[in-house]
């Protein structure tokens, strides 16, 4: 449909300042956080409500018109890349709080509020919600759904799918549905399970229902100094071998601590190796006697500085150089890239190994920061685009580190998601058949393959198709009867 | 066995039998029991079962095949009990890699040697299998999550009898769907769960539990939100009830030096009365009996009901207005700080059949639902087991996706999926 029609009616829909057409504007949404990969939308429509986006959405579907979901647009995928000729739905304009509900402990928000912003809210509570992303000062709630955000905490606490229990939600034949609520365990399938984490290609998270989780009676938290990032490892596989759950533990090694120096002064012990963060949080009675188990493991790994955070200042300052590692790598090198693998965490102190020899043959340095406790490694490769040759170097060494993950029976992604840049790994993960069936549950939400194409899977299938084994250009394709996004 | 059909019989490598009466679902009779011992065996039997328009339903121990509709059709009950190979468990890694048809209970064995559990609670005597596709759960979800939540890996095999897996071996991954949560509570309805990946959790050195007789859905309410809302964070919270009255219980897990006093504070939080044991009350954590109700009538229903965790108190309250009523008495166990628990009304057909729908009515109150677990035909009959469900077209779709011919436990799930 013309672009012009297609404004007239949505203007009509939403009004008319919440469409964007002109060009320069809607090159304000050209990328999320993975700037690399940019696409201009056909157009932008600045939701304020669930009937806004309800009506953006049937607008679409009427059209076959594809349409993309878009937070604050960090995603480190391009999960949020818009579609040339689609629609850009932008939620951050909905952004209230609707309830706190401290005696059911949820809490009920628009998709466009800011992560941080709920706990920041809840904690007079006593309260906070405790999937807490790096970009937690940034990121959406809907965006977090829709990545199965994870976060530092989340050894303990779990991931984003954990902690929402409802939520309403806008297919992507514009119906408005309500998937579960305060109240665990829906009747029926698990949707809401199969939705969280789906990247926007399932429909648009209208408002969410959260699980909040009590603040601790007391925390605790360490750095340790290690001089190398085995010895480090060393000290997770000893605690967590001791039958201790951190709250979380963190791992940054040499290149890492000296970005984040760079960047924010954190002030780390000189000459590390490597340092742990390591927080113990709940009962005071059992933080103290675990607290002492945990130093000692990091004593008796070698740790030759071990700082104990006195307050809330300090906790802070351990942790400021922690979540700012990937933005402080830009002080260190002029480009880079953020890759996010998982592997088993018994296999650490061999990937990373695997990882500096990569590094040593290639040239490439790699600067690792990353969620010990989980496997969740976090490895920045480092280039300079001005030098002809290096970015491709950068991306060939960034790719082997994704086999190395699945080599070790791990993940390609642990909590960025697949989005555009992945969607080419996915079929080294999952088989034909494993995609086939996860297209089974794309085509029962979206017939039509409008919502947010041409993410997570590699080449999708139209839905009319009976799943199978296929290869070369699609025959209805060819035949220009339908368009594989 | 003449007329078994040759495909079928190849495809469990012999492992076919007639049935039996025994094998009926819900007075719905198959004419065999195939038994396949891998997943490619699975596979082929699904794939013949569907090429000849065969109808099947899987099954572990066969314990709960009561729950949820009987079948539309049935012709192959697939028993899953010889999946039952212990794929792999790294403790250094706190996950376990199991077949469908390992019983729980010998999972817990396999683990309990190097200190980690899996925390499902372990009185359950069924298979992986079932526990995952009934979505049931016990005391320790507080602290632990669901069955859902505990699953990071699946293998399916669907109705076409093609093989699929999501998730893997590790607790955090994003790579695509999450296709095993849609399988966690399906009852046999999208595929058959052949293979599943948990994360384990180390076991704390030491237990206590502070339990505080309550004497009416207020004491119990209040009991239930404090905590709810403690900082000593209980592993789970329990309530037993009958007859207007129960007791409250909470679970308190850490380092041996420590729980006591946590415990001691919990108790001092819940007031006169709570005392601290080093053993849970009996009751915790077992299935809701009809030896815990005295009527011995012909309607003995077990309702499985949700709830916000703040309708604890009126939840109680409505169970034990309900038991007022003549004809009926009700009893309720379960987990209020996460909002779950089973009721079970035993009585006259009539009287359990309307109190059955005023359980219904009473958690949708409080924003939950009731759906009917274990009940005599007569009840059955009169109510509709599963209740009403939003998203129903979804479910429908998803349905229809992956199993278009119907071919697996047709009708036996919410909505006549
Ligand atoms: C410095 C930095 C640190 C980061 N650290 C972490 C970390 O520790 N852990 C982590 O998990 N991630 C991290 N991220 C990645 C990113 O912040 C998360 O993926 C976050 O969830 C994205 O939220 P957003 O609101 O920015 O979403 P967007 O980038 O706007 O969108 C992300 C995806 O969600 C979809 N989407 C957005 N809103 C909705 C909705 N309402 N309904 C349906 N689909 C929707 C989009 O279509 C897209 O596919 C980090 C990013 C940066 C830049
Ligand atoms: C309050 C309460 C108390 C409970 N107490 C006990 C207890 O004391 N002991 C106990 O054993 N259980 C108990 N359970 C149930 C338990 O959690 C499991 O659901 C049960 O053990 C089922 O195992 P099974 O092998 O007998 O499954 P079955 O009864 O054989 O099957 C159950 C359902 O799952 C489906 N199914 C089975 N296997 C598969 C598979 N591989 N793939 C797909 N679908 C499948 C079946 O079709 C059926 O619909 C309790 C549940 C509740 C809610």
């Amino acid at each position: 449909m013309d672009t012009d029609v297609l404004a007239r009616r949505l203007r009509a829909l939403v009004g008319e300042h919440a469409v964007i057409t002109d060009r320069q504007q809607l090159r304000t949404y050209e990328c999320d956080g993975l700037t690399h990969y940019k696409v201009v939308p056909a157009l932008v429509v600045l939701a304020e409500t669930t009937v806004h986006v309800a009506a953006a959405v049937t607008e679409c579907a009427r059209e076959g018109i594809p349409f993309v979901a878009r937070g604050s647009g960090t995603g480190l995928s391009g999960g949020a890349l818009p579609h040339a000729d689609g629609v850009l739905i932008v939620l951050s304009r909905m952004r209230q709080i609707l309830e706190v509900d401290r005696a059911n402990q949820r809490a009920v928000v628009e998709p466009g509020v800011i992560n941080l912003q709920l706990s920041d809210t809840t904690r007079s509570e006593g309260y906070y919600y405790a999937p807490d992303p790096s970009s937690q000062q940034v990121c959406s709630i809907g965006g977090n759904v829709a990545e199965n955000s994870g976060g530092a905490h989340c050894l303990k606490y779990g991931f984003t799918t954990n902690h929402v229990t409802g939520l309403e939600f806008v297919t992507p034949r514009g119906d408005v549905v309500v998937l579960g609520g305060k109240a665990p365990d829906p009747t029926g399938y698990d949707l809401l399970g199969a939705v969280v984490g789906s990247e926007g290609t399932l429909g648009v998270a209208t408002q969410v229902t959260v699980r909040l989780t009590r603040t601790p009676e007391d925390v605790s938290t360490l750095l340790a100094a290690f001089a190398s990032t085995d010895q480090a490892g060393a000290a997770v596989s000893a605690i967590i071998g001791a039958g201790v759950i951190p709250a979380a533990i963190e791992m940054m090694d040499a290149l890492a601590i000296e970005a984040a120096e760079e960047a924010v002064h954190c002030d780390y012990p000189a000459g590390a190796g490597a340092v742990l963060i390591v927080e113990i949080d709940g009962p005071a009675a059992d933080v103290q006697h675990v607290f002492a188990e945990v130093e000692r493991h990091c004593r008796e790994a070698d740790a030759f500085e071990i700082r104990i955070a006195a307050d809330d200042a300090e906790r802070a300052l351990f942790w400021k150089g922690r979540k700012s590692a990937f933005a402080a790598v830009g002080r260190i090198s002029p480009d880079y890239i953020v890759q996010d693998g998982v592997i088993p965490r018994t296999a650490l102190p061999e990937v990373l190994r695997q990882i500096a020899a990569l590094s040593t043959d290639s040239g490439v340095r790699v600067a690792n920061v990353f969620h010990a406790g989980d496997g969740n490694l976090h490895p920045l490769v480092l280039f300079d685009e001005s030098r002809p040759g290096e970015g491709e170097r950068a991306e060939e060494v960034s790719g082997a580190i994704l086999d190395l993950c699945i080599e070790h029976g791990g993940s390609i992604t642990g909590e960025h998601g697949v989005g555009s840049d992945k969607a080419k790994f996915m079929p080294r993960m999952f088989t034909d058949d494993d995609l086939d069936t996860m297209q089974l549950v794309r085509c029962a939400f979206d017939p039509d393959s409008i919502s947010n194409p041409g993410k997570i899977f590699p080449t999708p299938r139209l839905c009319g198709e009976r799943p199978g084994r296929h290869q070369g250009v699609h025959p209805l394709a060819e035949s220009g009867v339908a368009e594989v996004f | 066995m003449a007329a078994a059909p040759e495909a079928l019989l190849r495809a469990c490598d012999g492992y076919l039998t007639e049935a039996s009466d025994d094998d009926a679902v819900l007075g719905m009779a198959p004419r065999w029991v195939a038994s396949p011992g891998t997943t490619a065996q699975v596979s082929a039997v699904m794939a013949a079962a569907t090429a000849d328009g065969l109808a099947v339903v899987p099954r572990g121990t066969g314990s709960k095949l009561g729950w949820g509709n009987p079948p539309r059709r049935l012709d192959v009950v697939l028993d899953t009990t010889r999946l039952d190979t212990l794929v792999e468990h790294a403790a250094g890694d706190l996950i376990l890699v199991t077949g469908a048809g390992r019983r729980l209970t010998a999972l817990q064995d396999d683990v309990a040697g190097s200190g980690q559990r899996l925390g499902i609670d372990p009185t359950r005597s069924g298979t992986i299998g079932g526990t995952v596709a009934t979505g049931t759960s016990g005391p320790m979800r507080l602290r632990h999550g669901a069955v859902r939540d505990l699953v990071i890996g699946m293998t399916l095999v669907r109705a076409d009898g093609v093989v699929a897996k999501s998730g893997g071996k590790v607790v955090k991954n994003v790579a695509g769907y999450d296709l095993a949560k849609l399988l966690t509570g399906s009852f046999g309805t999208l595929g058959v769960i052949t293979e599943v990946a948990f994360r384990l959790h180390p076991v704390p050195p030491a237990r206590r539990w502070v339990t505080l007789a309550v004497d009416g859905p207020e004491q119990a309410q209040a009991a239930v939100q404090e905590l709810a809302h403690s900082q000593q964070a209980p592993v789970a919270v329990e309530v037993d009830w009958a007859e207007g009255r129960g007791e409250v219980s909470a679970l308190l897990e850490g380092h041996a030096d420590a729980t006591e006093d946590c415990a001691e504070t919990v108790a001092r939080g819940l007031g006169d009365g709570a005392r601290v044991d080093d053993h849970a009350p009996d009751w915790w954590g077992t299935d809701l009996g009809a030896a815990d109700l005295h009527a011995d009538g012909a309607g003995r229903t077990l309702v499985r009901t949700t709830h916000e965790i703040a309708g604890t108190g009126p939840l109680l309250g409505s169970i034990t207005s309900l038991s007022e009523a003549p004809g009926v008495s009700a009893a309720y166990r379960g987990s209020p700080a996460v909002g779950v628990g089973c009721a079970l009304l035993v009585g006259e057909v009539d009287a359990v059949v309307a109190a059955t729908e005023g359980l219904r009515a009473a958690a949708a109150a409080v924003g939950g639902a009731a759906v009917v677990l274990e009940a005599p035909d007569d009840v059955r009959a009169r109510v509709d087991v599963w209740g009403p469900a939003t998203a129903l077209d979804l479910m429908r779709s998803v349905k229809a996706r992956f199993d278009p011919e119907g071919t697996l436990a047709p009708g036996r799930f919410v909505g006549g999926i």
